[in-house]
């Protein structure tokens, strides 16, 4: 079972009152782009075992979306923190680095 | 009038689940920095603290979101509430609406309201998790569901009037009387001890 702290509200959340949004941290390519930025974009993502940035939303909760670090191969949690990003934050990866010392973004 | 769709129900269990009173409820939407001030002039509350609830008598402020409050107050005062709130909200953005029929007040009480409630929420309904003054929006079964405690023996759950009957009849039997637990009971921490 997977638990994130929601950093809007401060619970400690169950899976079953979240919802997933995905893969966090994608940037939208705009209208000028060519067709395979676009397709990039749209479809194509590296899903490592491992380190994972992903958007969840407390649904059942505060209602609001939050970001999460997590490894899917052991469901480990590095961090949680607020959507209103566009980067983890410096913690979040140092957390990670201090558990996957090989790990590279 | 609005109806009460638990109206006369009543169920007497490990815990008694009753319908609470009707009250009056109001969203208020907007950031404490531009809220607060109108909030405590018209209501004699200052904005509750993240996930906890203010109260002065029957009318509380309940920490919904970082940017949402829920309001409630006595039957009858919410559409009053809501225009005075309004009017001295009016160069500030912001949202107020009466909502008092979008949901439905459960009451429950007894001394087996944590064990109740454990069964049907994976929210912490420990005395830490969940102390007099906290407001937990979590899911009660498959729905959505807010719940407080007004001593250590009465919590309220708020849902979507939709579901009221729903949440009654899986609350009831959650508080089956041969579905003792005796975790949070008195009972419960003898054991423990
Ligand atoms: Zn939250």
């Amino acid at each position: 079972m997977l638990t994130l702290r929601c950093p809007c509200c401060g619970v400690l959340a169950d899976e079953t009152e979240l919802a997933p949004g995905g893969t966090a941290h994608l940037r939208r390519e705009g209208p000028e782009a060519s067709d395979e930025a676009f397709e990039a974009y749209m479809f194509l993502r590296d899903n490592p075992r491992g380190v994972h940035f992903e958007r969840w939303r407390h649904a059942f909760g505060c209602g609001k979306w939050f970001h999460a670090a997590r490894c899917t191969v052991t469901n480990e949690v590095f961090g949680t923190y607020p959507a209103q990003t566009a980067a983890p934050p410096e913690e979040v990866l140092e957390a990670i680095r201090r558990r996957r010392p090989e790990w590279e973004r | 009038m609005p109806e009460y769709p638990l109206e006369g129900r009543r169920f007497d269990g490990l815990v008694r689940l009753e319908s609470a009173e009707p009250r009056g409820m109001i969203a208020l939407r907007g950031t404490p920095e531009e809220l607060s001030s109108a909030l405590e002039e018209s209501v004699g509350l200052a904005w509750p603290a993240t996930g906890e609830a203010a109260w002065t008598g029957e009318v509380g402020a309940l920490w919904m979101a970082p940017d949402e409050l829920l309001l409630l107050v006595p039957q009858g005062q919410a559409q009053d509430l809501v225009e005075r709130l309004g009017r001295s909200l009016a160069d500030r953005h912001h949202l107020v609406a009466d909502v008092s029929d979008m949901r439905t007040l459960l009451r429950m009480s007894g001394s087996g309201c944590r064990d109740v409630l454990a069964k049907v929420t994976p929210a912490d309904v420990s005395p830490a998790g969940l102390s007099i003054g906290r407001v937990r929006r979590s899911r009660v079964g498959q729905v959505a569901a807010a719940i407080w405690l007004r001593d250590g023996e009465t919590a309220e759950i708020a849902c979507f009037r939709s579901v009221a009957h729903y949440v009654f009849d899986l609350l009831a039997d959650a508080a089956h009387p041969e579905a003792r637990v005796d975790y949070w009971t008195p009972q419960g921490a003898d054991a423990q001890a």
